[in-house]
Formats: structure tokens, C-alpha cells, sequence
């Protein structure tokens, strides 16, 4: 189940799957003398916590990106450390690494693999190019799309989809920007024109997207 | 007096096409050089000329006030001119020598140009003084040489001023200075590029105190606030207010389309014939318009009637520069006969030869119309000929009413506003970069810039405090501080990289992400806002620059274009491009319509719909507010004659449907013009008095103003003009996106968790101001308490007539994205008949992906 505030929820195995949190980005943007404010990752895992009080997972999965770089598992704020200690309580997190977190910490709570499968399914960061032979969730670009209505462009992050091979989540992350689905980097993944979801306030909005097109 | 005398700035341009007049008798107080200079060229200076010079030589600051074509421009220069001839030449091994005047414009060009002309006084006379400008364009090996040896006068922009200010050379630089010239001071004072100037001006006054500021300026509405915002200690001390009698008022006349006068529509389409004949019988026409949408539509239309192929350009902000300096180029030289222009002309240089100007469209504003007729005919004593070339029948009573207030000579425009918090930050980054400073120092010193007068000492810690580690309640960053304090309380920049980060976003003009337009793989065209691109698919047809062109692919930053192309075109259009009506051309409209008398003035249709609607309906009164409600097509509509100008009426819009949704009326939409307000309803709406009193301006504003992309958009700028976000340079495009967050992430992290953040009441400060118009607002409800006049009627008035059209053309207001995103879906689908499973599926709340 695509849940519109930008996670997938798999009732037959009880697992909450979100991509590229990129917790502590503004603690990287800080470095390098940017000062953001310094709440994002507080928003991040108020966010995830409302879903897990939701969906009452027994695992969460988190496809990678999940810090925004590696020092970022370590900078965490205690109350914000504390946060995900509560959650990580309640249910098996996994975290597959990324780009941005390519090692983590063994402090952080739940266990860390490059990638990971279940059933029918396998969860990593960065799709495999061509059709993969199993179902693949991943995340990394950040989709996004824009669809004109009415003489105004709404530009939104979104879920992508081949309908059923493959699924991109959208990064759940509070200060996460997108890459539009137009972009070669995701079209290419998505060949025969991919679907997508724009997320909503309280739904999803589907588009089918033509070959190469942009969107609607 | 007629003749080359009477503008200095086109006496500088265009010496050698005049003749001598005759010559009249020298004031004492010129250097013989410089009588005789003036006395071959035939002229003598003007009163005002020698009464600023003597006010400079007696050590005041100047603040002269003269309509175009005032000779302000030699005015200011003047008295440095004289000082510069008189200085004793130096000692052979004396250290060089830092600039002695500094001439601070809002336009690029303008300093180039005024360079150029200055050259004439100083080559003739054989002055030995040194004339530089200094720009974002100026050559790095030049700015390498103004830093070792300053020119004598340096002409600059603001940006390049504050970036001046902020290298550790600047006290050498600038300690001889003795003369600071601020052009064109009216367009700079209350924007926050005058606040960042006005920042400058301070810092220069610690290291020059004996500089002497003129400022020059057309002639404007509010002159003690100006006053106040040339003088050193921001109260308007020692400042010498010189004025110039205006010329003899202008001739205006209103010219309507043959024909029907259109109900509705500003683009004035209709007079393109008329237009035309009236280019046809002058010199050279400039024909100014409200937006850029407006100028490449009606440049269409003239061109396809202008058989006789005159020379007919056109001029506005998006067309790339180097077109912008061809127009002006052919100008100059006299080989355009017309000229189709934005506010893009509405400063700058004079051209010399501008026969007449037409305006078409709305004129807005008085001072406005003023600057815009003053283009025509540069001699300050012949009457200047304009044409007021209405769109449609509102905008009849509009021209008619800007027309007797320039006769009144009752200037509007508003007073300018307190000085930017955000402007504020930049500057106290740029003061450490310099050098480091006290706290108490800088202080004292920000409160003498007139914009900053009035900010407490609480105010300037939080700036500050913001500056230095963010200003967040969460003290998350100690380590990643940008300044820090010595032992003796001292403020400095931490390292190197947070001084170049300043110096790279320097400046307080912050663009909308714009797309570069690429004529194929050849010349560029100009740019457009990103959004407009992101809805062209390839093939799409637009106009831009004068031509037909089609869309072919967007490669980064940049779009690829061809001629021509077959479909309806659109036009680009840009955020936030038309001014509104301003209050004192709302009280003459209002005036006018409600008082029959006047009705003469007005041609016969317009009379007879005024007289029709009396009939039907009701006249808005000079003072009250007229409603009216009708149904038509199985709605409610609720008409609004407020006359308050466009922004006003989109907040009222909001909050008036919001109240409605309260009292069960079921509100669908509202549209608002510069006129008035239409919302329109499932429901029949009642208790008007209560629907419009004054407490709607309680919580509901603030909860929709937080929500609104109004809001948001203002947020980004406030955060890169602070330095919370980069500006986004041209080509580094494509790296810095995967590093920049959205600003409006960033605004609704911060909102959440720490509402009263600084950079969040500088927003709030700028919202309430422009683009809500919220003073204005509230001052109508006021105004109008117990004096609604609501009538019911059984179908639409005469004058409903006009907004009811716009309601088909104009976004329509009260919709939320969300809504607008399940019509395109819904739409797609019907469309492509595409009604399968997962479609039914993706409108449940939850969509369940099968994976098979």
C-alpha cells in the first residue's frame, strides 16, 4: 500500500518501508556554513513515528540515504536519538546503506545490510539497471513530477512505477528536494513510461506518464 | 527659454546638435574655467545648478527634487567638477590618492552612460580627473588597479558598493572622500535595495565624515522622508531640500478604440490601428504598457497592420541585454520610430529626441504617469504631449481620473517603508568581513540610515545573533558559528570561505528560477520564469521578443527554441508584474462615477453605462461600498465595489469566502480586479454588513497568509537575500541543486518549531506591505462600517458586466492544489478513456500496488 505521505506499508510481511530520510542534513549544510534550521531531522522522525503508530509495523525498512552523511549517525540531538530509540522499540529496523551513508554506526538500533529481500521482493537504494527479475523497491532519486492544471504547474514529489516489476518511492526526508521524473536518470529505469503518484494531503493522484513525456 | 540650456544630462548627450542660444550673464560663484566652458557652448547653468553647488560648498547635504529634464544629473557633478579642478596637484612621492566623488545609480547602464558624458566637461576643459565606473561587468585587472590607485570619480551600483565596503582596503579607498552623488534617489528609497545602499552610506560616513551626500530625484509624493533618507544621521539633519517648479503640466489626451468599446481585457489590442496613426505622425513614439505579456501581443498586432514596415522595437526586462542596448542604441541614434516598452524605459537616460508618448492600458498611478509622459520631450518649459489609450470602460474612468490628477498635480505612492531585517543580516556579515566591530559601534551606526532609525536594540541582537550561529533556539551549531566575539567583545568572520560565501550573495534582488531562451543553437533571446517552461510540451507555440516560436527542448538551464510554429501561441507572463491601483486614483474614480456632473468628460457609451447602471442597480457612492448579489447560471454571485486595487481585493477575497464557508454559504470561487471583488456561491449570500465587518481581518488572515504560496515565495527571498540559502548562479545550476534544500522545506521546518525565527518576522513584515496590501484593506473595511449598500438583484448589472467576463479568463482564486490536481486526473482519464482497476484504486485513499 502507497501511503500518500510518501512510505509503503506491506501488510503480508507487517513492514513500513521509507526512502531517503536524510536525517541530520542540516547539520551537513551547517559544515559547510550553511546554517539551516537545525529541526529536520525532528520533523523527519515525527513524521515516521505518526505512520508507525498507524500501520503498527513489526519491521520498518529504510532504503538508504538515511543519513545525510556519515557523520550524521553520530550528530544526532539526544532528544532526537531518543526519538528513534522509542520507534526502533516497537519494531525491526533495517537500514540498507546508500550513497550518502555507504557505512553506519553500530550504535544505531536495528541492523545494516547493502541490501535486502523478502519474499517476492528485494529493497535497495539504487535500482539495478534494466527489468529486474524480482519485484524491486528502491529509492535514491528523489522523484518528482509536475502536472499543469490549469494554467498553473503543480510540481510534487511522487511515487514511480512500471506497474509491476519495480516501485521508486519518493524521499520522505524533511529537507529532501526531487529530480523530475522526466530526468534520463529515472525515464531510463522506467521504459515503457512509468506511472506515477503525486502525493497528496490525504491521497494519491495517478498519471500515466508516455514514453520519455513529461508528465499529464 | 527654450534650447540646449535646459538639460545638463542632454546638453552632455547632444551638445553639437543644438545651437547656441544667446548668452546670458554668468553667476559669480563659477571658476572662470568653467564660466567659459558653458559660455562656448552658448549656455549658462541653471538657478538650481549653482544653488546646489553652493549648498555642497557650505558643507550641506543636498537633496534636489526637479521633474525630468531638470539637468539634475550635472547638478550633482557639479560641485565635484569644481572641487576635483581646484585640487592642488600632489607631491611626486605622495601615496596615491582614494576616490574623491562616488556616484551611487540603481541602473548599470545609467552609470555607464553617465561616464561616458562626463568625459565632455572633463576632456574640453582639460580637467585632470579620472573617471571610472565600477560594476559586476568591470574587468578583474581593472578592479585591481581602482583598488591600488582609486579614480577620482567612481561610478558604481549599490551591490558593487556594499562589496567595495566589505574588502579591507575600503577605508584607504574611500577616506578622501568628499562628495557621494545618489541618482535617481526616488526608485532607490523604501526598496531594499535602498535599504542596503542606505547601510553603505552609514558604513561610508565612519570612514569619510566630511563627505557630502547629494541626492537627486524626480519629483515624489513623500520629500521628508527622502530628506530623511539622503541626510548622515537619518532624520533629515542638515539637508538642504532644493526644488524645481515643474514644467508646464503635460498635455494629455484619451483616445478610445474605434468602435466598440470593449467591456473587459487590459491589453488594448483593440487601438492597435490608432496606434499606429499616431506613429505614423510623430518623430519617434515610445508606447509603454503594464506588463511584458501586453508588449509582445500588441507588438504582434501593430506588425501585422504595419504595412508601411516603420521601425517599431520592443524594449522590456526578460529580452536579453544585449537586444535591450540595441533598441536603446537605435533610439539614440534616431533610427526607430516607435517603441513598445515596459517599466524597463520608465528610468534611465534620456534619448533626446522622444516626440510623444502613448500609454496604453491603465496608467495605475499619477507619479507613475508623470514619469512615463516626462520621456517625451526633454525641455523642461515646452509642454510634454501624451496619449491615454484606455482597454476597456473601467479603465475610461481610470485614464479620466489619472488625467485630472496630474492636472491637481496630486502625486501618489507610498511612503517608503522600514528598512528589511533581511538586508539588515547581509550588511552585519558584510561589516565583519571588513573588519571586525563592537557591537555597541555598529549599532549606533546602522541607526543613522533613515530605514533603520527606528529598529531597538533587542531587534538588531536577534539579527545579529542570526548572523553568527543561526538564531535558533535549538543551539545546535555552536561549532559551525560564522562570527565570532574576541575577548574584548569584538565580532569576527570565522574563516575565509564564510567572507567569499558573502561576497558571492551580495545584493537584495532575488530572481525567480529563470530559463536562458535559445534561438536553435544560436543567439540567446532573454529568459523566462521556469514554471512557464514547465508547462510547454515540444511544439508549443509562444511569443517572445516580437517573434512566433516554438519549444523544442529544455537542456538544463536553458531552453531550445525555433521560428515560427502553427497553434494558438501563449505569452509568458511573470509573477507579481502588475502594479495596483493606487489609493489616490481609487478616491478620484469613486468620485467621478458617484457624482453625475462630472459624467461629460467621459464619451457617450461610457456615460450610458454609468446611467444604466443607476437605473438597474445603484452608483458606488464616494464613500461607501456597494454590493451587489445576483443569481445567474444556478449560482450566487457577490459583487464588491471596493476600488482598492488588486492585492487588497485578493486577500479580501480570501477572507470573504472563508467567512461565507462560516455562515453556510457555500462559496465556489472569487476573481479580484483593481475595481472590485466577485465571488460567486452555491448559496444565496446574506447578512452582508456582517459578512464585511471589520474583525475579519482576525485569526483566518494569519492561518491563509502562513498557508499561501505568497508567503513562501517572499520566505525565499528573504532567506537568500539573509544568506540562509545561495542565490542560484546561472550554470552552476545543475550541481548546486542535489546541495540546496527548497526554500519552502526549509519555511515549513521552521514555522512548525520556532515560529517567531527572525527570518520568519522579516517575511511577515514584507507580506504585509506589497502584495496583501493589508493596511489598505483594513483601512476600507473602516471606512465603510455602517455604510454598506447592498442591493439584490435579479441578474447581473452593467457594471458586473466586467468582472463576470474576467471570471472565464483569470485563474480563478479559492481553489486548492489539491483540487486542481484530482481535475487533471479525473480529466485524463476521461480523456483517454482510461477507466481500468488501478484508477479506481488510486482515487481510495490508499493505492495497493500488486507486485506480480
Amino acid at each position: 500500500m502507497l501511503d500518500p505521505a510518501g512510505a509503503v506499508f506491506w501488510p503480508a510481511a507487517s513492514m513500513l518501508i521509507f526512502a531517503d530520510l536524510h536525517l541530520e542534513k542540516a547539520a551537513a549544510a551547517a559544515r559547510r556554513g550553511r546554517l539551516l534550521p537545525p529541526y529536520d531531522s525532528r520533523t523527519t522522525l515525527d513524521r515516521m513515528a505518526l505512520l508507525l503508530r498507524h500501520y503498527r509495523p513489526t519491521r520498518v525498512v529504510a532504503l538508504g540515504d538515511s543519513f545525510h552523511d556519515e557523520e550524521g549517525a553520530l550528530s544526532l540531538q539526544p532528544a532526537d536519538r531518543q526519538r528513534l530509540a522509542l520507534m526502533a522499540d516497537g519494531a525491526a529496523f533495517t537500514w540498507v546503506l546508500g550513497n550518502h551513508d555507504p557505512a553506519l554506526p553500530e550504535s544505531l538500533p536495528g541492523h545494516v545490510v547493502p541490501d535486502w529481500a523478502e519474499g517476492p521482493l528485494v529493497f535497495r537504494h539504487e535500482a539495478r539497471a534494466g527489468v529486474p527479475p524480482e519485484g524491486e523497491l528502491c529509492g535514491h532519486h528523489h522523484p518528482k513530477a509536475s502536472v499543469p492544471v490549469r494554467g498553473l504547474v503543480v510540481t510534487r514529489p511522487c511515487f514511480v512505477t512500471d506497474g509491476h516489476r519495480r516501485l521508486m518511492l519518493p524521499a520522505f526526508g524533511a529537507y529532501t528536494g526531487g529530480l523530475d521524473v522526466s530526468d534520463a536518470a529515472i525515464a531510463s529505469l522506467f521504459p515503457r513510461g512509468p506511472r506515477i503518484f503525486l502525493l497528496g494531503r490525504e491521497r494519491l493522484y495517478h498519471f500515466q506518464l508516455a514514453r520519455g513525456a513529461r508528465a499529464a | 527659454m527654450a534650447g540646449p540650456t535646459q538639460d545638463s544630462r542632454y546638453v552632455l548627450v547632444a551638445m553639437s546638435r543644438r545651437r547656441p542660444a544667446a548668452l546670458p550673464t554668468l553667476p559669480q560663484s563659477l571658476p572662470p574655467a568653467f564660466a567659459a566652458w558653458f559660455a562656448a557652448r552658448g549656455w549658462r547653468p541653471r538657478p538650481h545648478q549653482i544653488d546646489v553647488l553652493e549648498a555642497a560648498r557650505a558643507g550641506s547635504h543636498v537633496l534636489l527634487i526637479a521633474p525630468t529634464g531638470g539637468g539634475k544629473t550635472l547638478s550633482g557633478f557639479l560641485p565635484s567638477l569644481i572641487a576635483l579642478a581646484e585640487r592642488p596637484v600632489p607631491a611626486e612621492d605622495a601615496p596615491p590618492r582614494g576616490v574623491h566623488t562616488l556616484y551611487l545609480s540603481p541602473l548599470k547602464a545609467l552609470a555607464t552612460d553617465i561616464a561616458r558624458n562626463l568625459m565632455d566637461p572633463v576632456t574640453e576643459m582639460d580637467l585632470p580627473i579620472r573617471v571610472e565606473t565600477r560594476t559586476g561587468d568591470t574587468p578583474q585587472n581593472r578592479r585591481q588597479r581602482q583598488r591600488e590607485t582609486p579614480p577620482d570619480i567612481l561610478l558604481t551600483t549599490p551591490e558593487s558598493l556594499s562589496l567595495l565596503l566589505s574588502l579591507d582596503g575600503a577605508p584607504t579607498m574611500f577616506r578622501d572622500l568628499r562628495s557621494i552623488i545618489l541618482d535617481e534617489v526616488h526608485a532607490l528609497a523604501g526598496t531594499k535595495r535602498g535599504d542596503l545602499l542606505s547601510l553603505g552610506l552609514a558604513r561610508l560616513d565612519r570612514l569619510a565624515p566630511e563627505a557630502v551626500r547629494i541626492g537627486l530625484s524626480a519629483t515624489v509624493a513623500h520629500k521628508v522622508p527622502l530628506a530623511a533618507y539622503v541626510s548622515a544621521d537619518g532624520q533629515g539633519g542638515n539637508v538642504t531640500l532644493i526644488e524645481v517648479a515643474d514644467p508646464a503640466p503635460p498635455d494629455l489626451s484619451i483616445m478610445l478604440p474605434a468602435g466598440h468599446l470593449p467591456w473587459s481585457g487590459h491589453m488594448g489590442l483593440a487601438s492597435a490601428p490608432d496606434i499606429l496613426e499616431r506613429v505614423k505622425a510623430a518623430g519617434l513614439t515610445i508606447i509603454f504598457v503594464n506588463t511584458r505579456a501586453q508588449a509582445e501581443l500588441l507588438f504582434q498586432d501593430i506588425w501585422k497592420i504595419n504595412e508601411d514596415t516603420l521601425p517599431i522595437a520592443i524594449h522590456h526586462g526578460s529580452l536579453d541585454v544585449h537586444q535591450r542596448r540595441k533598441v536603446e542604441a537605435a533610439m539614440a541614434e534616431g533610427r526607430l520610430r516607435g517603441v513598445i516598452a515596459t517599466s524597463s524605459l520608465d528610468l534611465g537616460i534620456d534619448w533626446g529626441g522622444v516626440d510623444q508618448v502613448i500609454q496604453v492600458g491603465a496608467p495605475k498611478g499619477v507619479s507613475r504617469l508623470l514619469q512615463r509622459v516626462g520621456r517625451a520631450n526633454h525641455r523642461m518649459d515646452e509642454t510634454s504631449h501624451a496619449i491615454l489609450v484606455p482597454a476597456n470602460r473601467f479603465e475610461v474612468l481610470e485614464c479620466e481620473a489619472a488625467r485630472q490628477g496630474v492636472a491637481a498635480r496630486e502625486l501618489d505612492g507610498d511612503a517608503p517603508r522600514p528598512g528589511g531585517l533581511d538586508v539588515l543580516a547581509q550588511h552585519l556579515l558584510g561589516l565583519a568581513c571588513a573588519a571586525p566591530f563592537l557591537p555597541d559601534e555598529a549599532f549606533a551606526e546602522i541607526t543613522r540610515a533613515a530605514p533603520f532609525a527606528a529598529v531597538d536594540r533587542a531587534t538588531f541582537e536577534a539579527v545579529l545573533n542570526f548572523v553568527e550561529n543561526g538564531g535558533y533556539a535549538l543551539a545546535a551549531y555552536e561549532r559551525y558559528r560564522k562570527l565570532f566575539r574576541d575577548f574584548e567583545g569584538r565580532v569576527h568572520v570565522r574563516n575565509a570561505r564564510v567572507a567569499r560565501q558573502y561576497r558571492m550573495n551580495i545584493g537584495t534582488i532575488v530572481e525567480a528560477p529563470m530559463i536562458k531562451l535559445r534561438l536553435g543553437r544560436g543567439a540567446f533571446l532573454g529568459e523566462v520564469e521556469e514554471w512557464f517552461v514547465s508547462g510547454l510540451t515540444a511544439g508549443d507555440t509562444f511569443m517572445f521578443a516580437g517573434r512566433l516560436l516554438r519549444f523544442v527542448r529544455l537542456r538544463e538551464t536553458t531552453a531550445e527554441v525555433a521560428e515560427g510554429g502553427s497553434g494558438p501561441p501563449r505569452v509568458p507572463t511573470y509573477a507579481g508584474a502588475r502594479l495596483p491601483l493606487t489609493t489616490g486614483l481609487a478616491v478620484r474614480v469613486r468620485g467621478l462615477m458617484s457624482n453625475p456632473e462630472s459624467w461629460p468628460a467621459f464619451p457617450e457609451p461610457v456615460q450610458e453605462w454609468l446611467a444604466i447602471q443607476r437605473e438597474r442597480s445603484a452608483l458606488p457612492g464616494a464613500d461607501d461600498l456597494l454590493v451587489e448579489t445576483f443569481p445567474r447560471g444556478g449560482r450566487w454571485y457577490l459583487v464588491a465595489y471596493c476600488f482598492e486595487g488588486r492585492n487588497a481585493h485578493q486577500t479580501l477575497g480570501m477572507l470573504l469566502t472563508r467567512r461565507m464557508e462560516r455562515f453556510g454559504i457555500g462559496p465556489l470561487g472569487y476573481v479580484a480586479t483593481d475595481y472590485v471583488l466577485a465571488a460567486w456561491s452555491a448559496h444565496e449570500p446574506h447578512d452582508i454588513a456582517a459578512l464585511f465587518s471589520q474583525d475579519m481581518m482576525g485569526d483566518d488572515l494569519e492561518a491563509w497568509m502562513a498557508e499561501s504560496s505568497m508567503l513562501r515565495r517572499t520566505f525565499r527571498n528573504v532567506a537568500v537575500v539573509a544568506g540562509l540559502i545561495d542565490r542560484q548562479m546561472p550554470g552552476a545550476e545543475r550541481n548546486r541543486r542535489q546541495v540546496t534544500v527548497n526554500s519552502d522545506l526549509i519555511y515549513d521546518v521552521l514555522r512548525r518549531h520556532q515560529p517567531d525565527h527572525i527570518l520568519l518576522r522579516a517575511t511577515w513584515a514584507d507580506a504585509a506591505g506589497g502584495l496583501t496590501d493589508l493596511g489598505r484593506l483594513s483601512g476600507m473595511l473602516q471606512r465603510v462600517r455602517g455604510k454598506i449598500h447592498h442591493v439584490i438583484l435579479d441578474r447581473v448589472s452593467p457594471l458586473a458586466v466586467p468582472v463576470i467576463l474576467d471570471i472565464g479568463r483569470e485563474h480563478v482564486q479559492g481553489e486548492a492544489e489539491e483540487d486542481l490536481l484530482a481535475e487533471a486526473e479525473a480529466l485524463v482519464a476521461e480523456a483517454t478513456g482510461e477507466e481500468h482497476a488501478e484508477n479506481v484504486l488510486a482515487r481510495s485513499p490508499r493505492f495497493d500496488l500488486r507486485f506480480t
